[in-house]
Order: structure tokens, then sequence, then C-alpha cells
């Protein structure tokens, strides 16, 4: 039926060649020129995804929009690409952030432009590479390729202390990817070939899918990430360019979720189903630990930070459970957090750009200077701490439904984030927004510009439908988590 | 007595080489210091007749002269002219450089390609003789490309150390031939695998020269524990000379290794695995963490040579023909590698000054992004990051090792290939979050800017398409090997 289409080749390729011709505009004497082909390269990223979903086949569990051609033939691998229900919906997020990103950084960015927008548009052809490749070694090329751009995206337009966070950030990831490696060549000297979809159909042994589930575990669990591997991710926001922290936020926590999805349970089921335990008590910890953190933050993006943390350990908690409440609650969870963080990155991103400070105590009384803009925060405040009508409230609800059916403590104890998300969320937001204005740097602030409100507007617009007609993105993935499921039940030993 | 004329077709690039080297350094005499180019342009107008020559009269069988002597395969072929390119390469990047520092003489040209012909008669060595002779072509004519600069006092040291450990190797790898051939009764390399095969030759005295043999190999390939004179030569030599020994003769040493090891002493693969193991190991973990340490970027790529030498020896010491197309392809991407590392230090460097230090390369992005650029895929391709080819280097010699059932030994090499992702990466810091400390600007001449460019593309594509040279390397290991 989707023979011969090429979506998913221009979704990944599109943005890098825009990427290419953004970087050759070079010097900042062409910054404008920069900025506007930056934002054509981005669009036209966004519309060859748009038929990813128009063309959905949703009543189908396999693989759509297979493209298939070899590559390296001395290894087997092959340039093979391919979406279903779980990964279709990512693609659409990665290249719809992308042009918001473009967007935030179109005034706020004033040296080395065109490299800073190449860096994104790189990313994003790179990131939508990750959740299409079907191949192990096509997948794991773009999933480090990916690191370039960040590492540079940290490192150049970051904060103060931005060397370290960027070399933190790339060895952290770096380490696990690499032991993700070596799983995937130890399955290649078993199967023959690096087609992901061999490997699931792979019988192993409880001593092998345990040492691969660890491998696995050790990329995806930093990437998500999970307590205890998680302390790169507070240096990384914090230092990193606005735009950096949305992509970081929004989609590169994803991953690692994603992979969890992709690769370990389906390749390794019985060890998942053993491992369950610790990974469930892992998710429990960040979700209710983290979210303690978080409460005593003074830093508003490291407060979000740790939110995203708490955030993930509902996905992976989800994941874990093995049900389809669970399973189509963390990725509906994944997708409203990546709008929602990236709401939040770009709302503290507004602030910092006027005052350069993202310390709480220097703010208060926002409301009375910039009333629009509150009204934005506040809303993704709520949909942050899981308030009805808000995509935020969706997943949750989903995965204490789930857990709720496994274990009635999982979801006392995943449902006591509602209220510990409510907290620090809210607390931040009163002592920024509300109250009399604190200083005279509040009192010169201006609203936010038509420019900040598009991009803060269209979060706000996919937050509500989230929240209050989920139907579209649930039936995308109802067969294909249904399928995983059932090869997830059926043991491999 | 008959005489019967050799068959000379296998060795014709060597006789031209010869010939064309003898006649530089005539034609060298003669011209004064303006027309100096003329040598040059000489020595490159060789290496295109060889490499012309080279694949005009190549052919896809394994052809021996000379009485076994001598060999002609696809493997020599293939290798010989990836050692013309690096030759070629380095001449150019060094061009400017060595004019600079009045180095731009005969003796340098006509060095180098004595060197050259002693990687291609190692390259080509059927016997334990011609491999030696070779090796001591290219080793005597490295000695004094190192010392070239006699006035400086750091060039002389790092000569005589060199020298002095160079020879003790040398004597090593003797000792062990000699044992060799005490054991089995022959120097030529098909004879003792034959003899080796056939159970011929006491096993102790066998495994006794092979340690020899092994010892001398693992100082030429620069490996721990035999690496010491590898930090002090690179730092010490002129760059344009560092860059000569950090490229083409690692092909040749890489050669040198498969004639002996893979090719003559198969029938011991058990014995040379484990101590390939062990200088593997400490390489890639000594290499990587002195690297580390360095602020001397030429101390810092030698260290990092010495953990890619141990990075190359994984797929030796699987000693299966996959695991040996696999070091080829590590070893002629290592080359391309270290040919833009050490290139771009000499493009750097201008009259009166050596941008060898680290803090050299602070703000390169903002002095000149695209060279910035370009070491920023070099750097990432030594550390194995995907889409470089440094990759698929590592990619193909870590399933090379798995495949033998060194699981831990791949692991150990992933970790310690994470240490070294982060000297790389402070490389890139420098060159992109530092602000510059030198304002001088960068001239740079045409052809060495266009060559700095083709070599960091060529990273780059072989990062994204690595099938044909890998194809290629498993061809003509198959075709020589068998």
């Amino acid at each position: 039926m989707f023979a011969g289409s090429s979506w998913l080749s221009l979704v990944i390729w599109v943005p890098i060649a825009a990427g290419a011709v953004v970087l050759a505009t070079g010097s900042d004497r062409n910054a404008g020129l920069a900025r506007v082909l930056a934002l054509i390269g981005a669009l036209a990223g966004f519309a060859v995804s748009l038929p990813l979903y128009t063309q959905f086949d949703t009543l189908q569990a396999g693989m759509q929009f297979v493209e298939i051609a070899p590559w390296i033939e001395t290894f087997k691998v092959t340039y093979h690409l391919g979406v279903d229900g779980i990964s279709v919906l990512f693609i659409l997020l990665t290249s719809f952030t992308t042009v918001l990103v473009v967007i935030a950084g179109w005034k706020v960015i004033e040296k080395r432009v065109a490299q800073y927008m190449a860096a994104f548009l790189f990313m994003s052809g790179l990131m939508n590479g990750v959740f299409a490749a079907l191949d192990a070694v096509l997948f794991y090329v773009f999933w480090e390729a990916m690191l370039i751009p960040m590492f540079l995206i940290i490192g150049v337009w970051g904060g103060p202390n931005r060397v370290y966070a960027a070399v933190k950030f790339f060895l952290y990831t770096l380490l696990g990817s690499l032991l993700m490696l070596v799983a995937f060549i130890y399955l290649y000297s078993k199967v023959g070939t690096f087609e992901i979809l061999d490997f699931h159909r792979l019988p192993l042994t409880m001593n092998e899918q345990i040492f691969i589930f660890i491998a696995f575990f050790m990329a995806f669990a930093v990437k998500v990430p999970m307590w205890p591997v998680h302390t790169w991710l507070p240096d990384a926001h914090v230092e990193a360019p606005t735009g950096g922290s949305v992509v970081l936020a929004a989609i590169m926590l994803k991953m690692g979720a994603y992979g969890f999805l992709r690769l370990s349970l389906p390749i390794t089921p019985d060890a998942s189903h053993a491992l369950s335990g610790v990974m469930i008590t892992l998710s429990l910890i960040a979700v209710v630990y983290i979210g303690l953190v978080a409460l005593v933050q003074a830093d508003m993006k490291k407060l979000i930070a740790y939110s995203s943390i708490s955030h993930m350990g509902f996905v992976t908690l989800g994941m874990f459970i093995f049900n389809a409440y669970g399973v189509e609650g963390a990725l509906v969870q994944m997708i409203s957090h990546g709008f929602i963080s990236a709401a939040l990155f770009l709302c503290v991103g507004v602030l910092y750009d006027r005052m350069h400070s993202r310390m709480i105590a220097d703010y208060g009384g926002v409301a009375n200077r910039m009333p629009k803009f509150a009204a934005f925060f506040v809303l993704f405040a709520m949909a942050n701490s899981g308030l009805p009508a808000t995509s935020g409230f969706v997943g949750e609800f989903m995965v204490i439904m789930g857990a709720i059916k496994v274990n009635f403590w999982y979801a006392v104890l995943a449902a006591i984030t509602l209220i510990f998300g409510a907290a620090y969320t809210l607390w931040m937001v009163k002592r920024v927004v509300f109250g009399a204005v604190a200083n005279d740097h509040v009192e010169q602030l201006d609203d936010i510009s038509a420019r900040e409100f598009l991009v803060l507007g269209l979060l706000a617009v996919a937050v509500l439908a989230m929240g209050l007609y989920p139907l579209p993105f649930t039936e995308v993935m109802h067969h294909s988590v249904s399928n995983l499921l059932s090869h997830v039940a059926q043991s491999k030993l | 007595m008959t005489f019967v004329t050799p068959n000379l077709i296998p060795a014709l690039s060597e006789i031209f080489v010869l010939i064309m080297a003898s006649l530089i350094l005539v034609v060298d005499v003669f011209l004064s210091n303006r027309n100096r180019y003329i040598s040059y342009a000489l020595t490159q107008l060789t290496l295109l007749g060889a490499a012309w020559i080279t694949i005009s009269s190549g052919s896809t069988d394994v052809v021996y002269t000379f009485n076994g002597m001598f060999v002609g395969d696809v493997m020599a072929n293939m290798l010989k002219m990836m050692t013309y390119l690096a030759v070629s390469a380095m001449l150019v990047y060094s061009r400017s450089y060595i004019q600079l520092r009045n180095l731009f003489t005969g003796e340098f040209f006509v060095l180098v390609l004595f060197a050259m012909l002693g990687m291609m008669v190692m390259i080509s060595a059927s016997h334990f003789l011609t491999l030696y002779l070779g090796l001591e072509l290219l080793s005597l004519s490295l000695y004094s490309l190192v010392a070239l600069q006699r006035d400086s006092a750091q060039a002389t040291e790092a000569a005589m150390k060199y020298f002095v450990l160079g020879a003790l190797a040398s004597g090593l790898l003797l000792y062990g031939m000699s044992m060799i051939y005490g054991a089995t009764g022959s120097l030529e390399i098909s004879k003792v695998a034959a003899a080796i095969q056939h159970g011929d030759g006491g096993r102790t005295v066998l495994a006794f020269g092979l340690v020899f043999i092994v010892a001398g190999l693992a100082f030429k390939l620069g490996v721990v524990p035999f690496h010491m004179w590898i930090p002090d030569v690179y730092q010490g030599a002129p760059t344009a000379v560092t860059l000569f020994i950090g490229s083409a003769p690692k092909i040749a040493a890489f050669a040198f290794v498969m004639r002996l090891l893979a090719e003559g002493l198969n029938g011991l693969v058990h014995d040379w695995q484990g101590m390939l193991i062990i200088m593997a190991v400490l390489s890639m973990a000594i290499g990587n963490l002195a690297a580390i340490a360095q602020t001397n970027i030429k101390r810092m790529l030698a260290y990092s040579t010495i953990s890619h030498m141990g990075f190359l020896l994984l797929g030796i010491l699987s000693g299966t023909l996959n695991g040996y197309s696999s070091s080829m392809f590590y070893v002629l991407a290592y080359v391309l590698m270290s040919l833009g590392s050490f290139g771009m230090i000499l493009l750097l460097s201008r009259k009166g000054f050596e941008a060898e230090n680290l803090d050299d390369f602070k703000g390169l992005n903002q002095r000149k992004p695209w060279y910035a650029f370009m070491l920023l895929l070099i750097m990432f391709s030594m550390a194995g990051v995907p889409p470089t080819v440094g990759f698929y280097a590592k990619l193909s010699v870590l399933q090379a090792a798995l495949s033998a059932g060194y699981l831990w030994l791949v692991v150990f090499a992933v970790l310690m290939s994470v240490i070294g992702a982060f000297y790389y990466l402070r490389i890139i810091k420098l060159m992109y979050f530092d602000a510059p400390l030198d304002q001088a600007p960068i001239e740079s001449q045409p052809d060495s800017s266009m060559l700095i460019s083709l070599n960091g593309m060529a990273v780059l594509a072989l990062g994204i398409l690595p099938q044909p040279l890998m194809a290629l390397c498993a061809y003509s290991i198959q075709k020589s090997l068998l």
C-alpha cells in the first residue's frame, strides 16, 4: 500500500540538507538569511512529516512506510526505515519542536547564528532517524551522531558552566551507548544481520537476556534519565541555551524510553519480566524522590529538569507493568511531556532573555507586568501538575490505572507524585508570577512579543487538544502496542 | 652455469622508485635553492608513476619472484597504493612548513622516497630477510629524517632515542627469526608456515623465537610495553616528519604483522594470540590514560596512536580472515585521520611558530571555521563517533574480536574508548567553546587547504558509505591469504 513512498527518508534528509544550506551562509553578516533559511527548512521538515500521520493506517500493527536498501554488505547492514504506532508520533513531535526552536531562537541568538540553526536542523533529521531506523547499526549511527550537535549547542551557546555540562553530557551518554553497541554486535554474531526485527525473533537464554538487558539499560536509562544515572540532566539543562533545553526535554529524553520499547522489551522479554521489579522500583524512586528534590530547587530550569526526571519515571513505570494502559499511558505521557516541558523551558527562556536570571528569588509579581505571559505560564504549570483537561492528565491517569491492576501500592506511590508535582510547579508559579512586583527589574519587564506569543500559543493549543480529545493520539498507537505486548508475553527461552 | 632472469613484474614499482630516488639525488645537486621545487615535483611524479605501475602491473593472483623472496598479491598492491597516497598527502601538507624551516632540501625528498621503498619491500616481502631489509631501509631513513633539523637539540635527542631503541628492536626481531630458522630450516615465509603446519621443529624453540618476533613487531607498531619511543619521537621530530612517521609506516607495520604472524606463523596462532591480547589491553589502557595528561598536541596524538594500535591488534588477534580485513580497514582509516590531524598542526604553524600546544587550538572556530569543522570531524572519527569512518573501524575490529569469543576484551575496549573520547572532546572544546589566544591570521596555501578539506570530507564520506573500502579490504585479504 505504501510501497515506494519515501516520506521517512524525507523527514530525515530534508532537515539535514537544510542544515547544510544554512551552514553555508557562513558568518554573522548573513544572520538574517540564515534565520529565514532555517525557518523554511524546519517548516519543510514539518510538512514532509505530516503525511506520516495522514496516511498512517491505524488498523495495522506492523511497520509502515518501509524503505529498505543495501548499505554495508560486509556486515549485512541495510538502510532500513519504517514506523509503527509507537514511533510515528515522535517523528511528528520532533519536526514540530524544531519549528518552535527555530522561532524561539530568532532574536535571542546573536553570535554564530548559522551554526546554531544548522545544529538544530541536523539534530532534527538525526532524531527522526533514530525513531525511523529498523537496522541496529543505522539506529546506532543516528543515536550517536545526534550527540555531536547537542554537545556543540550546550558548549558554544550555553551558560557559564557549559564546558563541564557539555562534556559530562557527552561522556555519560557515550558510555551507555557503547555498551549497547556491544550488545548489538553480540546479537549480530547470533543472527547474522543487524535487523532489529530479526533480533526480536531471536531465541536467547536467560543469562544472555540479562546481559543484553543490562547493556541496553545502560544506554537507555542514562538517556531517559532514570535515577540514579540522572545527574547529567540538571547540569545539561541549566547550561544549555533555551532551544537546547527544549530539544533535550521534549525529544532526547524520549529516545531512552523509546529504546526500551523498541529494543529492550521485545529482544529480552524474559529478562524484562524478571527485572521489572527493579525497573519499577527505580521508576518510583524517580517519581517520588526526584519530585521532592524538585521542590527545593531555587533555579527554575533546574526545577523543570528535575520535574522532567520525575515525569519520565512515570513513563518507565508504565512500560514495565506490561499492560496496555501502562504502555499507552507511557506513550501519551511522553508526547504530552514533550509539549509541556518544551513550553515550560520556553517560558523560562522568555524570562531569562529579559532578566538574565533563572533564580526564582529574583522574580515576583511578573503577572502585573506580563499578563499574557502569566496566563501561558500558569496554563503550562497546571498541565505539568496533571490538571484534567490538559495533556498531562491523560498519560498519568492511564499509567495509574495500569499500575493499580498490577499492584495497589505502585498506584498509590505514583499518585503521590500528582501532589508533589502540583506542589513544586505551582509553588514556583506563585513565587514568580503572583504577588506584588518584587523589584525594579521586574517593574521594567515587557510582555511577550508576537513571536513568543505564537510559539507558546501553538504549544497551548497542543496541550489542550491532547487533554480534551486524546483519541487521535491513542488510536494511532493502539494496535502496535497490543502487538508489542503480545510479543513480550511470549517467552523466548 | 645458467642465469635465469627473475620475473621483474611484481617488483617493477620498487625498481622505479629506486631509480627515481637515485635520480633525484643526482638532479638535486645541480639545482639552486630557487629551483628546489623541481625535486618536490619529481618526488610527486615518482609517486604518481609508481601508482600507475602498481595498477597496470598488478594481478589478482599471488605471484612469487626472486626465488620466493618477494611476492605480489592484491593485499600488497592495495597497501602500496595507500602508501603512495599517504606519502603524497604528507608532502603536500609539509611543503610550506619545511620551506620555512630550511628543510626543503633534496635530502628530505630522497630520504622520504627511500623510506617509502623500505615500506614497499616490507609490504611485498615473502622471506624473513627481505622483510628485515625493508624494515631497516625504512628505519634508517626515518632516523635520519628525525634528525634532519640538526640544530634542534630536541630533534637530535629524539633521533638518538629512536635509533637506539629501534636498533635493539631490530636485534630482537633478527634473533627471533634465527630461532625460527633453527626450528624450521627455512627463512621463506610459506615454507616456514608449511613446516610449522607439518609439526616440524621443537615447539619450545618456535615459541621462544615467536616471543622475540612479537617483541620486535610490537616495537615497530608502537604498542605497550614497547611504546616508549613514540611520545618522544613524535614530539621531538619536526612536525612534517612526525606526520610521515604517524601515517604511511603504520600501513607497512600492518603488512609486516600480516606477513609474519598471519602468513608465516599462522600455526602458532594460539601462542601469539595471548601475547597480542596483553599488548592490546595495555596499549588501550596506557595510551588513553596517558593522553589525558598531555598539553602538547603532538605528544597527545602519540599516545592516541598507541591506543589506536591497541585497537588494531583486536582484529589481528582474532586470527580470522574477517579479523585481518577489519584490521586492514582500521589501519587505513587511522592513516586517514592521522594525516588530517598532523596536517592541521602543519597548517596552523607559521614561520617561527609551532602550533603544537593544545592552547594554540583555542577559538579556531572563530579564526577559521572551516578548518575547525574539518578537525572536528577528524577528532570525532578518532573517538569513534558516527557518522565518521572511525566508528566503522572500531565496529569492525570489535565485531572480529567478539566473534573470536573475546567478549570481555570488547567490553574493556569500549570502556577505554570512552576515556579516549575525553581528550578528543577537549580539542573540540578548545576550538569551539574557548576564545582564541592567538589572533594572528592563518595563512594557508591553496594546495594544503584543499587537501585538508578533501581529508576531512573523506573521513565523513567513508563514514556515510564505508562499504567500498570495507569490501576492498575483505577482497584483498581473501585473495592474498588462503
